[in-house]
């Protein structure tokens, strides 16, 4: 039963195999040159003025093949779903060719169980290589990534780690499900890419904050978490907020917002909040004192803080796990399905 | 044991509409039973129902004293070509009887091999290049191969030419001849039947219509023609199966088992394919109900 899995899968794992071997072939040639490019660079700073313009720099110079290399990762497993998962029963069923196989001395829960299990199988060690070899690739950047694109940031998080196998062997337990229900390939395959894309939206949007309690505490304004100050015509003076919180680079900011002393609040991060009390025209707040160093200091001493919930960056390991096991909850509860439909309802 | 096939009471319903009623039957072993019927008579789900493929909404089945498909041991003991002789087009012949030698513990592949040189065919085309026949008789040869108790095809000649036709059935002959094992093989036409079957169904309308022997059959079954007359004054042991009347005449076909001695009626032998219309013709509950309506 394996060698005829593997005879029905050879041309398509031979096909994913080519691609994985062309990534290397860019991968590893580019990733020695940027873990190069990161020590020499990473020395040159530290030794004269601070790293962040060479952070910068570093990011510009390898950011097209960066979001290349997530956008691989993100795709892969919805590539399993709809070529290896969603074809994998409905093509027996509409060449009848299931009559054929499940009329050898064969039981069909034993062929499912081989066709899910090794199809299976290399679906997840296919993702898990290519998120394992980005996740090499990447590391200097992620060390040093702006805003946006962190480790903990919904994009790039998907695409490291051990988070693409349970993303892989989901989608192929989704195509396999859905393809069973709907009995023919094409639709399958497109109401695969489907539920696949939904979840996969789903999951950093609605579920992923909440897998662990996010922190929310309140912070003194200061240099990275305020855009900006303004003094507008009519005399008011506001603040511009911003979704980065001191003291915890790399978190996943969730929600940054600027509050009063009261603990209202009065703008979220990116818009301008009127702060009261701060004298326009003198002291550290005001034009004529030039730039405004001591102003955040002067706008904590009325009471405004930042109010942010956030996930730290040192929970980046315990959210690949529980969204991997997630993926794996899922993943079984579809493969149990699977086995269910195949006794009562296929023939 | 000496039955292939036995069912009590089978039915098998999809969504509202029952494909199989009140099926009872008991066939015998060392035969080849012809399954015959129209177009969705049944006869697909009977004979899945028997492979295993289905499980009965209603009743029970049993072939060779056994549950159909649950155990890889029955499974061996059953082979199975399906409607149309369905074969991996992506694989080739040689893959199709390997695929057969991983999967069948009794596989007999100097049978296998001997076979498909018999057939001239190439070992290394692939399946979805053979013609409808070279298809079907892979299909036959897996079923073959596999040394089954009972072998049940499916239409298997429905899509073929009629040369095409002739050698499979001959090649079935001649193994069920060699290897001695039951067959079920159903068609909707009698033809095809008469040649190869010693053992008759006839399904219709969902339900078993009459099932026997087919020297049996053809011998206990009768057309009479003579003037007209009501069904009620033929005598009790001849059963109506189907009636003709025109304004002077009418033409019964009957079964019984003792001789005709009325010499008003001028009896005639059935062919088989008489004697098949005759009960596909059988009036359905249907049409038996509907002139009762009209009645009230």
């Amino acid at each position: 039963m394996i060698w005829l899995t593997w005879r029905q899968l050879r041309g398509a794992a031979t096909m994913t195999a080519i691609l994985l071997v062309l990534l290397a072939a860019v991968l590893v040639p580019t990733g020695a040159q940027l873990a190069a490019d990161y020590t020499g660079g990473l020395a040159a700073c530290v030794r004269g003025e601070d790293c962040a313009g060479f952070y910068d720099q570093l990011f510009d110079d390898y950011e097209i093949p960066f979001l290349a290399s997530i956008l691989v990762v993100l795709v892969l497993p919805a590539m399993i779903g709809l070529f290896w998962g969603a074809p994998l029963i409905t093509r027996e069923l509409e060449a009848d060719t299931h009559l054929l196989v499940w009329n050898q001395s064969i039981t069909r829960t034993r062929w499912l169980v081989v066709k899910l299990g090794f199809t299976g199988l290399l679906a997840v060690a296919a993702a898990g290589v290519t998120g394992l070899a980005v996740t090499w690739w990447s590391g200097p950047l992620d060390q040093s990534a702006p805003g946006g694109f962190a480790l903990m940031d919904p994009l790039v998080f998907g695409a490291r780690g051990i988070a693409p196998l349970g993303y892989a062997a989901f989608a192929f337990a989704l195509g396999v499900t859905v393809g069973m229900l709907v009995r023919r390939t094409l639709p399958a395959m497109a109401l695969t890419l489907v539920v696949f894309a939904a979840v996969q939206l789903a999951m950093p949007m609605l579920v992923r904050p909440h897998l662990i309690p996010p922190v929310t505490s309140a912070f003194e304004l200061g240099r990275e978490n305020v855009g900006g100050f303004g003094i507008n015509r009519d005399g008011t003076f506001d603040v511009r907020i911003e979704a980065a919180i001191p003291g915890h680079t790399g978190a996943w900011v969730l929600s940054s917002e600027l509050v009063d002393p009261s603990g209202r609040t009065i703008a979220t991060s990116g818009a301008d909040g009127i702060v009261q009390g701060v004298s326009t025209t003198s002291g550290p707040c005001s034009p004529a004192a030039g730039p405004p160093t001591g102003c955040p200091a002067e706008v904590n001493r009325l009471g405004y803080r930042q109010k942010a919930t956030y996930q730290p960056l040192e929970r980046f390991w315990p959210l690949q796990w529980i969204e991997t096991g997630v993926y794996v909850l899922l993943t079984a509860g579809l493969t149990w399905f699977c086995f269910r439909w195949i006794r009562r309802r296929i023939s | 044991m000496t039955s292939v096939l036995q069912a009590q009471g089978l039915g098998k319903r999809y969504g509202r509409r029952w494909a199989l009623r009140e099926c009872t039957a008991d066939i015998p072993a060392g035969h080849v039973v012809g399954l015959v019927g129209p177009n969705g008579a049944g006869k697909t789900t009977l004979l899945k129902l028997a492979g295993g493929q289905l499980e009965p909404t209603t009743g029970g089945i049993t072939v060779l004293g056994g549950r159909p498909g649950g155990t890889p041991a029955q499974l061996a003991r059953v082979g199975f070509v399906a409607q149309d002789t369905p074969v991996y087009t992506g694989l080739t012949v040689a893959e199709h009887l390997r695929l057969g030698a991983r999967l069948n513990p009794r596989w007999d592949a100097a049978m296998a091999r001997e076979r498909i040189a018999r057939l001239g065919l190439d070992p290394t085309q692939r399946a979805g290049r053979l013609s409808g026949g070279q298809r079907a008789q892979l299909a036959l040869t897996l079923g073959l191969a596999k040394r089954p108790e009972l072998l049940i095809l499916d239409e298997p000649v429905a899509s073929l030419d009629p040369l095409a036709r002739r050698e499979f059935l001959q090649g079935l002959m001649e193994a069920t001849v060699e290897h001695e094992f039951s067959v079920v093989l159903s068609s909707h036409l009698v033809s095809d039947l008469e040649r190869i079957c010693d053992y008759v169904i006839v399904l219709a309308d969902s339900r078993v219509q009459v099932a026997g022997e087919t020297e049996r059959l053809l011998a206990t079954h009768h057309r009479l023609t003579g003037p007209r007359r009501d069904p009620d004054r033929l005598p009790a042991d001849q059963h109506v199966v189907s009636a003709r009347h025109t304004d002077r005449q009418s033409t019964y076909v009957i079964r019984t088992d003792a001789p005709i001695h009325d010499p008003v009626w001028t009896v005639t032998r059935l062919s088989l394919e008489d004697l098949v219309l005759a009960y596909m013709d059988k009036p359905t509950t249907a049409d038996r109900r509907a002139p009762l309506e009209v009645r009230r």
